[in-house]
């Protein structure tokens, strides 16, 4: 397995480095958290037709780009670098994935393509109001529409921390058949989010650069995606991948709290001298590079299997997962630290990356989930 | 940009095909040539002349060597097979595939001799190099001091001029293995006037001569590998110093780097870059403490080696990274992190398994503990020089401060 970037992949990411530092400076980051869209319509227009972002690594025949998971990655480590606000995991991620997955050919080829072209918003709804990322949390259920063509079902119960909910067009809901539990029953469903029946609440988080809602189904009628019951590997997948995108994100996000850090103690004055030339302070440094380093290890060779579809990718996804977690936080943690005074203030930018480190961290099970996770995946 | 789907695609790689070539007739040649008693755990030759090889350890030495296989990247003429970073991570996997043990690994072909090829002149290079490849002599390792540990530079062992040959006076402590070594290289004072970075050499030494004493230090783990070596008048040839005269300082620490990378496992510039040992700490665990359904039943203990054997793969996956990020054979300041990271997951392993044992590990010999118990306790007490030699952790992390991050003294 090839482990390090191309020069084609460098150019890529230099490519969308440029665009991100010029569209999403934390000014703007500032401006469109605190709106109730979060997103900045021509930003995200420019980035699906400019760069043609949203559909990277969908297939050419649904309408994406053709890349793979590393290139995929590689948007991620930027998105996260930027703290861009955008409906990019969302949509392209969670939800595209979910179709790739689970959805039937003919029902790729009808729903991609627009999420490719960014054009339509979706997004994922798995966890409901427990917080449970394991197919035992998923308690939503879908009956048969007896007045449906055999493929239209019913949708009872609540979905929470839905990633973006409040503005997506489309959904992909994961409920399961009546009196089934764990991995048996499961379905993927897709619905638009005008349909009657489908009420959505904004949840208040302390990261409002990502923006959660709670959905409640009361009858709601959705389209099965493949087949009844037999969802439990899509899921799994789909949330591994997620699990690997949103590493390479935290590693990106890491690795701009780090450089700012090192950059504030090489200019910031105490006791005559730069605060960077003590040995406290540079130890300190010099433990977040390791930690960030490792952390790029596991995030990179993460997305390369899957790229290859490696036999190994679940284990190396909740290896991803925690390793960059616990990196993310304590880099942030040591970048406030770093900063002094000024580090906890809101006027300086350190909350911003700080926050959205400890919600990516909960984000598709926490630390430990995972851990115990890659324990029973790699056989120990 | 609009991407199309060809050009950034990291697996359509040209070279692909070469490698898998070089794999195959590898493999047979192996099979071939590696005795069954080079295969398993077992004896690793180092260069020594004082220590007796096995047959097929020998044959396989002799093999590899015939080779250039024993310094896969050096040059032909120098004893190599020029082999690509590619090929050398094919060839190291494809030893490890069949269990076959290093053919010849120590301070020659890892530090001295990349040194050596690197910085030496082509004289040296043609004097030293071969025989290093061979295998033909045990180096030791002369930096340290009594009064220059951390702070290397202020060592003190003299250097003086006498026509052809300089005499050397002073002491070096913790140079390991030297009483089974041939030559040692040492870091001298040449010019004692001059600013302490700048009066500095590294010299070549032969072992085997009156103004060389070797004594043993005791370690805490019982064992003495390591010795203090006295020179008194000892004598050194004069084009054996290896970088220019005063230039020890930069040559020592290019030296450093190669060891540091050595202990990280990703001196591809010596015989075994790339070769990683897994562990077995799971299983070796459970042996000691309760289980439930063959879990650790202790929630703590349980949570603290999952950790452990994530920090383990993590730490694999960036020797692998940062073997493929080289540019060319040459270990940078990476090797000072890697290095440093791997000993503090090794000593938090030993610490586990001695915390697990309890009791049971604190055998030090006789009835009572088995051999493997008093091996994990010696190996306990033994590595807590992992953050000490070849630089402490506090020195490691100066170094990335100053190196990588590029904060000021």
């Amino acid at each position: 397995m090839q482990f390090s970037f191309t020069d084609e992949q460098e150019q890529f990411r230099s490519v969308i480095r440029r665009f991100l530092t010029d569209k999403s400076p934390t000014t703007e980051v500032r401006r469109l958290m605190e709106t109730s869209q979060g997103y900045d319509r021509d930003v995200w227009r420019q980035l699906s037709q400019e760069l043609a972002l949203p559909g990277i690594h969908i297939p050419e025949r649904y309408g994406g780009a053709g890349f793979g998971a590393v290139e995929l990655g590689i948007v991620m480590e930027e998105l996260g670098r930027s703290l861009l606000c955008a409906p990019y995991f969302s949509s392209s991620v969670l939800a595209a994935n979910a179709i790739l997955n689970a959805a039937s050919e003919s029902q790729k080829v009808e729903l991609l393509p627009d999420i490719a072209s960014g054009e339509r918003l979706a997004t994922l709804a798995v966890t409901e109001p427990n917080g449970r990322w394991d197919t035992q949390g998923i308690e939503l259920t879908a009956t048969l529409a007896k007045d449906g063509a055999g493929t239209e079902f019913l949708l009872n119960g609540v979905k929470s921390f839905v990633l973006d909910g409040q503005i997506a067009d489309l959904l992909i809901v994961v409920g399961r058949n009546l009196a089934t539990s764990g991995d048996e029953g499961l379905s993927f469903f897709a619905l638009p989010t005008q349909t009657p029946g489908v009420e959505r609440r904004a949840l208040e988080t302390m990261d409002p650069t990502r923006k959660l809602s709670r959905i409640e189904f009361r009858n709601a009628r959705a389209e099965l995606l493949g087949e009844l019951g037999t969802g439990a590997r899509a899921l799994a997948n789909t949330l591994d991948q997620a699990a690997i995108a949103l590493a390479n994100e935290m590693v990106g996000g890491a690795q701009a709290l780090f450089d700012s850090a090192i950059s504030y103690v090489q200019t910031r004055m105490q006791f005559g001298r730069v605060i960077g030339s003590f040995q406290a302070i540079k130890h300190k440094c010099a433990d977040m590079l390791l930690e960030v380093e490792l952390a790029k290890s596991a995030a990179y060779y993460a997305a390369e299997a899957a790229a290859e579809d490696d036999p190994e990718l679940p284990a190396l996804a909740s290896l991803a997962k925690a390793c960059t977690s616990d990196a993310y936080m304590n880099t942030a943690a040591n970048c406030i630290q770093l900063h002094g005074g000024i580090g906890f203030t809101w006027d300086h930018d350190t909350h911003l990356w700080f926050k959205r480190a400890k919600s990516s961290e909960v984000f598709l099970g926490d630390p430990s989930y995972h851990r115990e996770l890659y324990v029973q995946r790699s056989g120990l | 940009m609009r991407a199309n789907g060809e050009s950034f695609n990291s697996t359509s790689d040209p070279g692909m095909s070469q490698t898998e070539e070089f794999r195959s007739t590898t493999r047979a040649w192996l099979e071939e040539n590696c005795p069954t008693g080079a295969r398993g755990p077992g004896q690793i030759p180092w260069g020594s002349s004082k220590i007796e090889l096995q047959p097929d350890v020998r044959l396989w030495l002799e093999r590899m060597a015939e080779r250039g296989w024993t310094v896969p990247t050096w040059p032909r003429q120098y004893g190599g097979a020029e082999l690509t970073r590619d090929e050398y991570t094919v060839l190291i996997e494809e030893l490890k595939r069949m269990n076959a043990r290093t053919p010849l690994t120590g301070r020659g072909v890892n530090y001295i001799g990349p040194t050596i090829l690197e910085l030496g002149n082509d004289d040296q290079k043609a004097r030293w190099l071969p025989g290093i490849a061979r295998g033909e002599g045990g180096w030791a390792m002369g930096y340290s001091e009594p009064d220059a540990g951390s702070d290397l530079a202020s060592l003190s062992t003299r250097a003086e001029l006498r026509g052809d040959h300089y005499l050397l006076n002073g002491r070096k402590t913790w140079t390991s293995d030297a009483m089974d070594c041939d030559y040692i290289f040492v870091l001298v004072r040449t010019d004692p006037d001059k600013p302490k970075h700048e009066g500095i050499s590294l010299v070549l030494v032969d072992l085997s001569q009156p103004g060389v004493q070797i004594r043993p230090i005791r370690l805490l783990s019982g064992a003495s590998p390591f010795n203090e070596t006295l020179f008194e008048d000892a004598v050194a040839r004069a084009d054996d110093v290896i970088g220019g005269v005063n230039n020890g300082w930069t040559v020592g620490k290019r030296l450093l780097q190669f060891e540091r990378s050595t202990h990280a496992g990703i001196n591809i510039s010596g015989s075994q870059g790339g070769r990683v040992i897994e562990g077995h700490m799971p299983e070796t665990i459970k042996r000691y403490v309760p289980t439930i359904k063959g879990r650790v039943a202790d929630p703590l203990l349980r949570a603290r080696l999952i950790r452990y054997e994530q920090n383990g793969h993590a730490q694999r996956l960036t020797q692998k990274r940062v073997i493929e990020e080289l540019e060319a054979r040459a270990p940078g300041y990476a090797s000072s992190a890697v290095k440093l990271t791997g000993a503090l997951h090794t000593q938090e392993g030993d610490e586990m398994l001695l915390a697990a044992m309890g009791t049971r590990g604190i055998g030090w010999q006789g009835e009572g503990f088995e051999r493997d118990e008093t091996e994990a306790t010696r190996t306990w007490l033994r590595q807590k020089s992992l953050t000490i030699a070849g630089g402490t952790k506090e020195v490691q992390l100066n170094i990335i401060a100053k190196r990588v991050l590029g904060l000021p003294d």
